[in-house]
């Protein structure tokens, strides 16, 4: 099939938010940011930014007409400081210019007075000060308390997991346009149009139905541009509302990096206790969550990490409670898998630990302890069709793990100062939105008279395929070639009320509404199919292939006639459905319920080679079996394994948010932040998919988005695995990333 | 002061073009806002991330010579007289054979690097000695892509290799002329066939003489200067040196091998005297920046950003190189290591240019080592660098120069360290008793590139890198634990 989109791509024709033409007359924003982590303001003085030749405007907060407002979860973060600071790069002013020099000539000029106060970075510090963005949250299944005495051993730990930046490449961005309506059209590089709209319309103070918010696609998003395309979006709204001229922001990649927030750092205090076998018996975990200076989305990832405290586990006994820490670094926010990675990280660890204290090897531990059918997990949902251990069985079977295994121990028998290690990293995610409200999506579909299609829904293409699994979808359901259909931008005035595209849903929830939308489309059309082949009223009718088939056998109809009559008998083209996730609930006050309609299963084999004179390594292989059901793209989703992949490996790996002292980010560009490139990617990533249908997901298929990424996790204890074999008294500390520094000073320690 | 915007000719894919532009407007810039060719991307405009990669074509001794460069750093002023291809202008009625692999291999996600990858898979068709997997992959080590995790991509280049090779063997002459070849097999549109005679249509005005009183500012490579200040160039009055073919080249003149200080890394890396006198310098070099970055930055480019970490300043220094400054009129020559007087000072004048480096030509037994450890291995700042010149007589060190980057305000020459093994057989105890003279010599401190600690330990581990690679009998592991 061919794929509209990358062709687009490969010609450099596919126009992102900094690509759209400019209409006449638009002006530059840029923004004035606090250089200090916490304080208030004494004193602001913009006259001579305001004197500056092509500045047009000083936004400040007192110029909102609205509420000065873009929490989303709760309200805690204005869009422009008012009087307190908490984060460096915090905005603070709107310098609109007609030039970007301009504006930038602009925030240069602006004087601030500010007294500082005590800034926290650490969460565990945040937390005994009591600045907590929510109250705790406890999941908990058995009684821990009365388990551990029957436990033969207990491994207790702490782990740190870093914070990683998104590296989106194309930056956020967005454009706003007055309308004759005194409302505004904004172009917003962001997964969540409505959301939005929504927070523009409370700061201009407008109806939502001025507010019109399109999305042409994204370069990359990650869950950074779920909440954390809003504010920016809403200042050229305020500036263009104010202005009534077009007005552009386009943050430069140092900006972005400052001002936006990271996956969280967690510091965690883990419990485990088992038997002698090996079978876990109770898991006690309380997660710090670095939540930064806002909510954001803290509380709903916070959730998440709740939710996957055992990963593809059974343990019968589990406490786990999570804090969202309020520290003074920008707020920290989504990113793909959202907060479940570091629940699966802090359990690793301590199956790791436990055995090495067991003497036994890591993989009969997570072997035993996989998840089966009818367990319930920590917070009620009882498991139904679980293939943690279809992966298991077929991923140690067909990757030959005994002759991995063996080659390994050979390699390091004979190399002193060059070793490798692998791990097995067993995965199960849960698919829905986490708050069940979201769980919901429409579709617009319209049959043009020519037979063409037209399809919008709340999607946002970001380079995960999504226009090109609905597209396949209305196809499937028409019976019309690809090549008819096409998706379109994500736009607030065609669908209302969008969930963010996130969570992995995107296809899952747009997809069945389309599928539904284009079905009643079917009907009537099959409907007219019937009446004009004066069919009897037993006959079937069906469209594929672009052809209208009575009984299963072709008819003279084809696609393009059915449509043209369906026109003149004034049937209707057009559908709109709406579709909401059947069966899913959750209840907050006893943190029980079924908020999942299925899970992701899958299982990975990451190797590693480790050169223990510089502390460097590369990843040699992952392979994987995975879970995707009735895959719905096969090349879309191992492309979604593979960079969830790599992405997993870099959060464990070379990727290391620094800051100095005072909070500044030091690693603020991509000089010195490091993603993987082309060498650092593992040099083999083998694929299969376990190929079960999905009875509950889109034409038996499952969600791709975010699993993947948790196979990363595997190279960290690869590496440790390698380290062991150079230095077998290796005194374990669980600290991700594992940068070639951390490697080599606990080799050498 | 505004710069003196110039007349700059020359052809932008299909189309001849004439502008007064000033001469420092960078090149993205110009194609995103001026041309409304927004198929090249800006994603970190500090030449990291590869999004904004074009093709320059220049026309040397008549003969058309395509690089890949990142145009977030080139000046308006390094394009004049030369072709400048965009993915806007490969693209063709159909989909070229790279364009296709992209979509069929599933290599463009986002699509916002896309181009980007294609402009350098095209280089590579372009220029490449071979068409083998390694260096399609060198090729494109220079872009990032957050979606793909490189797989794909990788599949891409694969395949494009296993085609290549393919026609190239039915067809011999394809290497010969490479641009006929490439149009023949539609990569490149046919307007490319008469770009070389266009280019040399192009006239241009004589370039003024030489005077270095009257610029205030030396622009060679621009690979730094454009990231830490694009803001200061556009109001500054530019030379830029890579115009001075005197100052390019590497020679061979009694027993002294001189490299010009606008001879670029790429340059040195291929050169055949040094891949001659330095059997691994391909392997050094490919650590340093990306293919793109190392076509611009310079040799002297290099030193007198007067970096630490400098890779050409610590491999030469090692190699005891002399530079020769000059201001115009005067000449003056001195040893590099003696350049650096402090933190990003040097011992020259602001009206001063490097005009060449040059080392004596090793002679008999000797043995040398490049090392440069960083948090990602390719296209990343050392943390540490070092190189060491050795030659050995009946196992006892003759003669040896060891130069490290990154532990202390300057580049270091190793000079106590030196003097202390002079004379010496290296042994776990010699190791052990140099270690700490060498870790007297050095001051690094803590950073983003790495804690004081770190850096200590990396000294430490460098070294022995240095002799377990040079004299593999000499030391053993338990020196280390």
């Amino acid at each position: 099939m061919k794929n509209s989109e990358a062709i687009l791509h490969v010609k450099g024709e596919s126009l992102f938010v900094d690509d759209i033409p400019l209409q006449h007359g638009t002006l530059y924003a840029d923004l004035f940011v606090s250089p200090i982590t916490s304080g208030e303001i004494t004193h602001i003085d913009i006259s001579s930014a305001t004197n500056v030749d092509g500045v047009m405007a000083v936004l400040l907060a007192n110029d909102i007409p609205g509420k000065n407002q873009i929490g989303n979860i709760i309200e805690d973060e204005p869009l422009l400081v008012d009087q307190k600071i908490h984060f460096i790069g915090q905005p603070i002013a709107v310098v609109v210019g007609n030039s970007p020099e301009t504006a930038r000539q602009g925030l240069n000029a602006i004087h601030i007075e500010y007294e500082k106060t005590e800034a926290v970075f650490d969460p565990r510090i945040a937390f005994s000060a009591g600045k907590l963005i929510s109250p705790p949250r406890t999941f908990s299944i058995g009684d821990t308390e009365k388990t551990w005495a029957k436990c033969d051993i207990i491994v207790e730990g702490q782990c740190e997991t870093g914070a990683q930046e998104h590296v989106y490449l194309e930056t956020q961005a967005a454009y706003a346009i007055p309308k004759e309506n005194g409302g505004l059209k904004i172009y917003s590089a962001t997964q969540a149009a409505s959301g939005v709209q929504k927070i523009i319309a409370h700061v201009l103070n407008v109806p939502m139905n001025k507010i019109e918010v399109d999305v042409p696609r994204l370069g990359g998003a990650f869950g950074g541009k779920e909440d954390q395309a809003t504010a920016w979006a809403c200042m050229v709204a305020l500036a263009s509302f104010t202005l009534k001229r077009p007005v552009k922001i386009c943050l430069t990649r140092c900006q972005d990096m400052c001002w936006t927030g990271k996956r969280h750092p967690y510091s965690s205090d883990f419990k485990m206790g088992l038997t002698k076998e090996g079978l876990i018996l109770a898991y006690e975990v309380t997660f710090y969550q670095n939540a930064g200076a806002h909510a954001d989305l803290s509380p709903a990832i916070l959730e998440r990490t709740l939710f996957h405290t055992t990963n593809t586990y059974f343990v019968p006994n589990v406490k786990a409670t999570g804090v969202s820490c309020r520290t003074s670094l920008p707020p920290n926010t989504a990113f793909r898998g959202f907060g479940a990675p570091q629940a699966m990280f802090v359990f690793e660890a301590a199956l790791y630990k436990a055995a090495n204290r067991l003497g036994k090897k890591v993989r009969e531990l997570q072997k035993m302890n996989l998840l089966q059918d009818n367990k319930v997990l920590p917070y009620g949902m009882i498991v139904k069709n679980s293939r943690a251990k279809k992966c298991w069985n077929r991923l140690v079977k067909e990757y030959d793990i005994h002759k991995i295994e063996k080659r390994i121990q050979k390699f390091n028998q004979v190399n002193p100062f060059v070793k490798k290690g692998i791990a097995i990293m067993p995965v199960c995610f849960g698919i829905s939105f986490t708050s069940t409200f979201l769980n919901q999506a429409s579709s617009l579909v319209h049959v043009y008279l020519d037979g063409s299609v037209g399809i919008s829904t709340a999607a946002v293409e970001m380079g995960q395929g999504v226009k090109n699994k609905i597209k396949k979808v209305a196809g499937q359901t028409l019976g019309i070639h690809d090549e008819r259909i096409r998706i379109e931008s994500t736009n607030t005035v065609r669908i209302a009320n969008m969930s963010p595209t996130a969570a992995s849903t995107g296809a899952d929830l747009n997809g069945q509404a389309t599928k539904m939308a284009c079905l009643m489309i079917v009907d009537r059309l099959s409907r007219l199919a019937h009446t004009l082949l004066n069919a009897q009223k037993a006959d079937s009718i069906s469209l594929k292939d672009e052809k209208i088939y009575l009984n299963e056998n072709q008819t003279e109809i084809s696609w393009e006639n059915l449509v043209n009559s369906a026109y003149f008998a004034r049937i209707s083209l057009s559908a709109q459905a709406f579709y909401a996730t059947p069966h899913i609930f959750f209840d907050k006050k006893v943190e029980k319920g079924k908020p999942f309609a299925y899970f992701v299963y899958g299982a990975s084999i990451t190797e590693v080679t480790l050169n223990c004179l510089r502390g460097n390594y590369y990843i040699n292989s992952v392979k994987v079996i995975h879970d995707a059901g009735t895959s719905l793209d096969p090349l879309i989703d191992r492309g979604q394994i593979e960079g969830g992949i790599v992405q997993g490996i870099g959060w464990n790996t070379c990727e290391e948010i620094i800051h100095g002292h005072d909070g500044q980010l030091l690693s603020k560009d991509l000089t010195t932040y490091k993603i993987p490139d082309v060498y650092f990617a593992p040099h083999d990533i083998q694929i299969k998919f376990l190929d079960i249908p999905n009875t509950l997901g889109l034409y038996s298929s499952k969600a791709i988005g975010e699993p993947p990424f948790l196979y990363g996790i595997g190279a960290y204890f690869a590496l440790l695995n390698a380290m062991k074999a150079f230095r077998p008294e290796l005194n374990m500390e669980f600290s991700s990333p594992k940068t070639p520094e951390k490697v080599l000073l606990a080799l050498y320690e | 002061m505004m710069s003196q915007s110039k007349d700059i000719r020359f052809i932008l894919n299909n189309e001849n073009i004439s502008e007064y532009l000033n001469p420092t407007l960078i090149v993205l810039d110009y194609l995103r806002k001026k041309r409304k060719l927004t198929g090249t991307k800006e994603g970190c405009r500090e030449g990291d991330c590869g999004a904004c990669s074009i093709l320059i074509g220049e026309s040397i001794c008549g003969k058309i010579n395509y690089k890949v460069f990142n145009s977030c750093l080139l000046p308006m002023g390094e394009i004049d007289k030369k072709h400048v291809v965009t993915i806007e202008g490969l693209n063709q009625n159909e989909l070229n054979i790279i364009q296709k692999l992209f979509v069929q291999e599933g290599a463009a996600q986002c699509g916002f690097c896309t181009p980007g990858f294609v402009i350098a898979l095209t280089g590579f068709l372009m220029t490449s000695s071979d068409f083998s997997d390694c260096k399609a992959i060198e090729a494109i080590a220079g872009n990032l892509c957050r979606c793909t995790g490189y797989m794909a991509i990788k599949r891409v280049a694969i395949k494009l290799c296993e085609i290549f090779q393919a026609l190239t063997e039915s067809d011999p002459a394809a290497h010969n002329d490479r641009i006929s070849f490439l149009i023949s097999s539609k990569v490149l549109p046919t307007y490319f066939l008469d770009i070389e005679k266009r280019l040399n249509q192009i006239t241009s005005e004589s370039q003024p003489a030489i005077d270095n009183q009257c610029e205030n500012i030396f622009i060679a490579g621009g690979t730094d200067i454009f990231v830490q200040n694009p803001e200061k160039l556009k109001t500054s009055k530019p030379l830029f040196l890579l115009n001075k073919f005197e100052l390019q080249g590497i020679w061979i003149k009694e027993n002294t091998c001189f490299i010009g200080a606008t001879t670029s890394v790429e340059e040195i890396k291929q050169n055949p005297v040094l891949q001659d006198l330095f059997p691994n310098i391909v392997t050094y070099f490919n650590l340093v920046a990306s293919a793109p970055i190392r076509f611009r930055a310079t040799l002297g480019g290099n030193i007198t950003n007067a970096s630490p970490i400098g890779d050409m300043t610590i491999f030469f220094i090692a190699l005891n190189a002399k530079i020769s400054l000059t201001d115009g009129k005067n000449h003056r020559e001195m040893f590099l290591k003696d350049l650096f007087l402090d933190y990003k000072k040097l011992d020259k004048h602001d009206e001063e240019i490097i005009e060449w480096l040059c080392f004596p030509l090793p002679q008999g037994d000797y043995r040398f080592h490049f090392e440069k450890i960083s948090k990602r291995k390719h296209l990343d700042i050392a943390t540490v660098n070092s190189a060491i010149f050795l030659q050995i007589k009946d196992n006892i060190i003759q003669k040896i120069d060891i130069s490290m980057g990154g532990v202390a305000p300057t580049p270091l020459y190793l000079s106590q360290t030196v003097e202390f093994l002079k004379n010496k057989k290296m042994s776990n105890r010699v190791f052990d008793q140099v270690i700490k003279i060498v870790q007297s010599e050095i001051s690094p401190i803590s950073d983003v590139r790495g804690s004081e600690r770190y850096k200590r330990l990396l000294a430490r581990q460098i070294l022995f890198i240095h002799f377990y690679k040079l004299l593999p009998d000499s030391l053993s592991q338990e020196v280390l634990l």
